[in-house]
């Protein structure tokens, strides 16, 4: 089971991550050059622009969620384009293939239609890095679902990280960890997991996902404490 | 949990320690050995103060040593500092011959203990070539570059290259700094240590004595730049930008606090320049603090309205840090590292020219209200990215890394 949880009595082993930026070497200075990267560079480059930044240093409230939209707006002098990249939405590919397609379809779109875009350069490059990712077990467990709203508010933003970005990469169907652990408690929790599968990670910061966690399940399994 | 563990929780909150625990239980008893050229003044000292026994505290056998030499090593290594910065100059060969002389040298007195180490690691040029003197090495050896190696001098580059080619990973802060290595090469922003004199909460009291100390008026605003007085920081820009100011802040008053650090002999020449730009202005005050001088600069960061750091090259800029966390907007050079703290509107404003940096002092000191608002978020922004845990996690991310000879994704049991 790829998420490394045994279901025989229905435990969640809590696991936890540390990232860091990798240097990939490659730089673009151009959008015909960032082009040519993002269609050469390892996937997982292409998943740290969209998603590392939630895990490893940065400002959480950049005008834009990926770092593709933001390299155009800032520094290319794109701002049309910046907001076309700006929309793509990770959480709907399953498959990261398509997420490169997608960025490909777009940024060939604004070349073909827009001869300047050929030739702006911009003074400072796009730098593509990657992310070394460390897993490690806690050792703590969760039994039952009714443990969810007590131990929610304790984990580390690197377990809500791995259990709920990163499982997306992991899982079949783009699920996080704790869906797919509430179903293997069968129809019992059904709108409880409907209820996770509305928060949206990519406009939060991580501890911001913690909280809604808790607050969704705090109020889903009726706790008076809020 | 145990005490300096404790003080850090205090700060952090105790999920942070908790993942650092964890993540060192991978690397227990294992032998790490940093290597620089300086015990005091700067910030890879400072930083290497705490980094050292936290890091044994969390079971980890750490040492720090400092590699010492003549005067020409030091011309040297701070040639070849300017040098990776863009500066334009070769080196003559009497001081590249003293700056491998002094790392045979100090190689003699470290080789048993740096090849017994499990992870090396070497920060900046003044050591390097130590990798190629220890031919024993045990266990990876990590080049740390905290310099803004973005444009080099590839002269310069090209003779530190052969000494660092070989190790087995370098860190720079960040990705624009990154060289053509054949190596992985892993972005590691620095930090700056909460619980140490330079960051500690003080008492209004000790803030108050530190103004009437050096005669700045309370009820005035005060701009202040802290840094080693260097031609890349600016200096004389900064009271550019302070005489501008002025025609509409006649308050205003300027703080020029200068550390100095045993490894940099142009400052006396820098001083120079920055007290004839000054003139007899009473209120610009240039303090040339000694290297120990925390708690000062510290008071003087909280006793300021604004902080300034208008470096044209930076590596990454601790300084802004510093004021970041003690609630200030910065108003930043936009070069190096000081480019991924400062956002515009929100933890400051990046400048190029003192005529930019006029306009932001005004702009700050006509609405206290963002004043204060974006200092709030500039605090809440360190806390979140800049401290000595998220830097010493990133460490032991790496080590882990490194000792299962993967750097994309490890599973541990």
């Amino acid at each position: 089971m790829s998420s490394g949880n045994s279901f025989n009595d229905h435990p969640f082993s809590i696991k936890d991550c540390a990232l860091i930026a990798v240097a990939t070497g490659r730089r673009a200075y151009t959008l015909t050059e960032l082009r040519n990267h993002i269609r050469d560079v390892s996937i997982d480059s292409i998943y740290h622009h969209f998603w590392g930044g939630l895990l490893g240093v940065g400002f959480e409230e950049l005008e834009f969620n990926n770092d593709f939209a933001n390299w155009c707006r800032k520094h290319l002098g794109e701002p049309a384009l910046a907001e076309q990249l700006s929309v793509i939405d990770p959480v709907e590919h399953i498959d990261l293939e398509g997420l490169r397609t997608e960025l490909l379809d777009i940024i060939d779109e604004r070349l073909d239609s827009n001869e300047i875009s050929h030739f702006l350069r911009s003074s400072r490059a796009f730098e593509f890095t990657r992310s070394l990712l460390v897993i490690f077990d806690t050792g703590k467990k969760m039994n039952r679902p009714e443990n969810l709203p007590g131990v929610l508010p304790d984990l580390s933003t690197g377990s809500i990280f791995y259990h709920f970005i990163d499982a997306r990469r992991r899982l079949e169907n783009g699920q996080d960890d704790f869906r797919f652990w509430l179903e293997s408690f069968g129809e019992s929790y059904t709108d409880l997991r409907r209820r996770l599968a509305g928060i949206d990670p990519f406009f939060s910061s991580l501890s911001q996902v913690r909280d809604q966690l808790t607050k969704v399940c705090k109020e889903y399994l009726n706790r008076e404490e809020m | 949990m145990n005490g300096l563990l404790e003080a850090y929780a205090d700060v952090t909150g105790y999920q942070v320690i908790s993942q650092l625990r964890q993540l060192a239980e991978h690397l227990k008893g294992m032998k790490v050995v940093h290597v620089n050229s300086t015990r005091v003044g700067g910030g890879v000292a400072e930083i290497l103060e705490k980094l050292v026994p936290l890091s044994d505290e969390l079971g980890l056998e750490t040492s720090w040593e400092v590699i010492s030499g003549e005067d020409d090593f030091y011309q040297c290594t701070k040639a070849m500092h300017n040098a990776l910065q863009g500066f334009s100059g070769s080196i003559d060969q009497h001081l590249l011959d003293a700056y491998e002389q002094t790392n045979r040298d100090n190689a003699e007195n470290l080789r048993s203990k740096l090849e017994e180490a499990d992870f090396v690691f070497i920060h900046d040029p003044q050591p390097a070539p130590l990798f190629s003197l220890c031919p024993g090495r045990r266990g990876p050896w990590i080049w740390r570059c905290h310099i803004d190696a973005s444009r080099p001098y590839h002269p310069v580059w090209r003779y530190l290259r052969k000494y660092v080619k070989d190790y087995d990973a370098s860190v720079f802060s960040l990705p624009d700094f990154a060289q053509d290595l054949p190596h992985p090469q892993y972005i590691i922003p620095p930090s700056i240590d909460p619980l140490s004199d330079k960051n500690i909460e003080l008492s209004q009291n000790e803030i108050d004595e530190v103004r009437e100390k050096f005669g700045i008026d309370p009820h005035r605003p005060l701009l202040l730049q802290v840094s080693r007085f260097d031609r890349f920081k600016d200096p004389v820009g900064v009271i550019k930008a302070y005489r501008l100011s002025r025609k509409f802040n006649p308050d205003l008053q300027l703080v020029l606090a200068g550390g100095s650090a045993t490894d940099d002999p142009e400052g006396e020449e820098v001083l120079n320049e920055v007290r004839t730009a000054a003139g007899d202005d009473p209120d610009i005050k240039i303090l040339l603090l000694p290297p120990d001088a925390h708690r000062t600069i510290n008071a003087l960061q909280r006793a300021a309205h604004i902080i300034i750091q208008k470096s044209i090259k930076e590596g990454f800029g601790l300084t802004v840090t510093e004021g970041l966390w003690k609630g200030k907007p910065v108003i930043g050079g936009e070069t190096g590292g000081i480019r991924l703290q400062v956002v515009n509107y929100h933890t400051g404003f990046l400048v190029n020219t003192p005529q930019g940096a006029a306009l932001r002092i005004r702009y700050l000191l006509h609405r206290r209200d963002r004043l204060e608002e974006m200092g709030a978020k500039a605090r809440k922004f360190v806390l979140e990215n800049f401290l000595l845990t998220r830097h010493l996690r990133e460490y032991l991310t790496l080590m882990v890394g490194l000792l299962h000879k993967t750097d994309y994704r490890i599973e541990l049991d």
